[in-house]
């Protein structure tokens, strides 16, 4: 509990001071401390957690505040600590730490002021993000959830002055907000049915029957609408490519690491639920699997680095959402962690470049290997983590997302997600030949960036080396802590090849990019312009956001277009027919106010004689 | 002549007074208009009076043209002034504390 405290109150704290003393803020030395001060408390705390929960993995449940509202019985906050969150705790405090260490060299050139306003985010972010991992119930998500949500607006937004950023932060809020829509009736769905918003209660009211059938679904259903949402699972992914016009660091802490993953982690969170309702399940299969494979066809012809990272996040998502539909949420959840170790290192090393040259285009660098070596080997690990070459993290945890897809016998989504994968290392081949190998186009002055930012480069160039072997402990963990294990279908033992057909399909993708961005045994280019229009279409992301545009355009201006013609002629008809009326009247009234006291004696004289009359007649 | 009759003749007078001081505009015109009226209520006065014996309603009617003589010096004098001052005895026009 002690611990907690810390770990949510660190960033907390540092958010507050940040926020509240605007001398702090405004000092381009002390503001980047104060907030690395709260992190690294933080990351402190989770470590010592980690170690006790390595002792005894039993979930600890803390209800800070029963009830203010006596009310309102059910709504309560509290603090999970389990087998789920311990890790991931871990994982968000770690980079948020690295991220921030590494934001001081990458932002440098920040003016006065703004340098705290980035902390100050940053502070608030990882404040939401710890309390959205250990939440223990789906309204505390739900909050937290908003809130990493506005923490990502902020941040994506923070260079407002470059208007694609200011809309691409807008873009963000709103498409992550249209599938929050679907969470906040999920939950109420959910609450209705089952009388509760703490998840190991509704875990109990569907094992017993009490919660099922269609309100179970829909709720399910509404979760998971939310974790598209934030997952950047199709169709609402197209905000992830915009989202990278932010600090390239937040783009690795946040569009990478830890809040994209939040869509995925709310579902690995529900699986006890999931396994109740297949239809859902089937879908999260069928849209993580549909996205990975889409996002990766997309990723092949993208030229901003950046933008090759943020389509490989969307392919990654899709391999864990395809994973926790196949009912292998230990699979995913793993997946989850390894992928923010190697993506983060990916995108810091690619901010390290971006910082080096000051371009986006991969085919305006070159030859920076020699430049920058150690960038280029941490991009290097990192790509061949990402592509699931065998020792490093990411060969483990997509082995074990392919073996859960076979051994439920999701036949077309193993072999999609296999031909996604080797797609993946293509791209990530094809970025890393350009970028560091192929020949030298811009950046003269490029340089390897300074210690500040090449040291949490490192740290994670390690966790991506080692982390998969930490895969049994993560297991192990997870089964103390999901009171309900996902149902493993008896199969027997997963065959053998599939670790081999994973790496020999990396394999074959490193080497296509070797000979067509490399040795040049054939021209990409030539290829891109053979298939003609099918090229123009992955570039234009599927035309995806132009459907999105059509719907706004047509829809929701048409909408719009109706509800002010019924507000202008309808309702302001009313109120303008009323003042009409009064002000008519009013004026023909005046007329009686001559200021003549002779008319007012008339008036006097006839309203006695009137008084007279009737006094008479009566 | 009966009481009624006196009375009739009176409220007539009033009547034709009250006429004069809504619809004429000259000050003067009203201020005889206003004479009217007021001498028709002494007439009524008087008639109860005749009627009834009531010698404190002639001393009444006697105090009342008293003091309307007096009024009548007071407004003549005030038209006479407003004439030298605004060059106008026209009621309309002399509204200078008509807010």
């Amino acid at each position: 509990m002690d611990l907690a405290a810390i770990i949510l109150g660190g960033p907390f704290l540092a958010f507050a001071l940040l926020g509240l003393v605007p001398a702090l803020r405004r000092s381009n030395w002390l503001a980047p401390w104060v907030s690395i001060t709260g992190i690294f408390a933080s990351l402190a705390a989770s470590v010592v957690l980690v170690w006790r929960f390595l002792g005894d993995a039993s979930p600890q449940v803390h209800e800070i505040v029963r009830a203010p509202m006596t009310r309102f019985p059910s709504i309560r906050f509290g603090i999970l600590l389990d087998g789920l969150s311990v890790p991931m705790l871990l994982t968000v405090s770690l980079i948020a730490f690295l991220v921030q260490i590494y934001s001081l060299g990458y932002m440098n050139e920040e003016k006065r002021g703004s340098l705290g306003r980035y902390f100050t985010y940053h502070s608030l972010f990882s404040t939401a993000m710890l309390g959205l991992v250990v939440a223990h119930n789906t309204l505390q998500t739900y909050f937290f959830w908003e809130l990493v949500g506005l923490g990502s607006y902020l941040l994506i937004g923070f260079w407002y002055q470059k208007p694609e950023a200011s809309r691409a932060a807008m873009k963000a809020f709103w498409i992550t907000r249209l599938g929050d829509i679907g969470f906040a009736i999920g939950l109420i769905f959910l609450w209705s049915a089952g009388g509760s918003f703490v998840f190991s209660e509704l875990f109990q009211q569907a094992d017993s029957g009490v919660l099922s059938g269609t309100m179970l679904t829909l709720g399910v259903a509404g979760l998971f609408l939310g974790a598209m949402g934030k997952s950047a699972q199709f169709p609402f992914h197209i905000w992830l490519p915009d989202a990278m016009e932010g600090p390239t660091p937040v783009s690795a802490l946040i569009h990478a690491a830890t809040m994209v993953a939040a869509g995925v982690y709310l579902m690995v969170r529900i699986s006890p639920l999931l396994a109740h309702t297949p239809e859902v399940a089937g879908w999260v299969l069928a849209i993580g699997t549909f996205t990975a494979f889409l996002a990766a066809t997309m990723a092949l012809v993208a030229r901003d680095i950046k933008k090759i990272l943020a389509y490989s996040t969307v392919s990654q998502l899709g391999y864990m959402m395809a994973a926790v539909g196949a009912a292998g949420p230990v699979a995913s959840f793993f997946h989850l962690t390894t992928h923010a170790y190697f993506k983060a290192l990916l995108f810091l090393a690619a901010g390290s470049v971006i910082h080096a040259v000051h371009t986006n285009d991969i085919f305006y660098m070159g030859r920076l290997w020699k430049r920058m070596p150690l960038t280029g080997t941490y991009f290097l690990v990192g790509g061949l983590a990402l592509s699931g070459i065998f020792p490093l993290s990411g060969f483990w945890s997509k082995d074990e997302i392919l073996i859960d897809l076979w051994v439920h016998g999701h036949g077309l989504a193993f072999w999609m997600l296999l031909i996604t994968a080797g797609m993946t290392a293509f791209y990530m081949f094809r970025a890393f030949f350009a970028v560091f190998i192929g020949p030298l186009k811009a950046g003269p002055n490029a340089h390897e960036s300074p210690a500040v930012m090449t040291f949490p480069m490192g740290i994670l160039a390690i966790l991506a080396i080692v982390g998969g072997f930490a895969a049994h402990t993560v297991a192990s963990l997870f089964e103390h802590s999901i009171s309900a294990p996902a149902p493993h279908v008896a199969a027997g033992d997963p065959p053998g090849f599939i670790p081999f057909l994973g790496v020999a399909v990396a394999l074959a993708g490193i080497g296509l990019a070797w000979l067509g961005y490399q040795v040049r045994k054939f021209r990409p280019d030539k290829l891109y312009a053979a298939v003609g229009p099918l090229g123009k279409v992955l570039e234009r992301g599927y035309y995806v956001d132009d459907v999105f545009l059509f719907c706004y355009r047509v829809f929701y201006l048409g909408l719009s277009a109706v509800v002010g013609w019924v507000d202008r002629y309808i309702v302001d008809g009313l109120v303008n027919f009323l003042t009409w009326l009064t002000y008519g009247f009013a004026q023909r009234l005046t007329r009686a106010q001559t200021g003549r006291i002779q008319d007012a004696l008339y008036a006097i004289a006839v309203g006695f004689l009137l008084l007279a009359l009737l006094a008479w007649r009566l | 002549m009966t009481v009624e009759r006196l009375l009739l003749l009176s409220f007539l007078i009033f009547s034709i007074g009250l006429f004069g001081v809504l619809a004429r505009r000259h000050v003067i015109a009203i201020l005889l208009s206003l004479e009217l009226m007021f001498n028709s209520v002494n007439l009524a006065i008087l008639a109860v009076a005749w009627h009834q014996g009531w010698l404190t309603g002639v001393l009444i009617v006697l105090f009342g043209i008293a003091i309307t003589v007096a009024e009548v010096a007071v407004g003549l004098s005030l038209f006479l002034l407003a004439e030298r001052i605004r060059r106008t005895t026209c009621a309309d026009d002399l509204s200078a504390l008509k807010g």
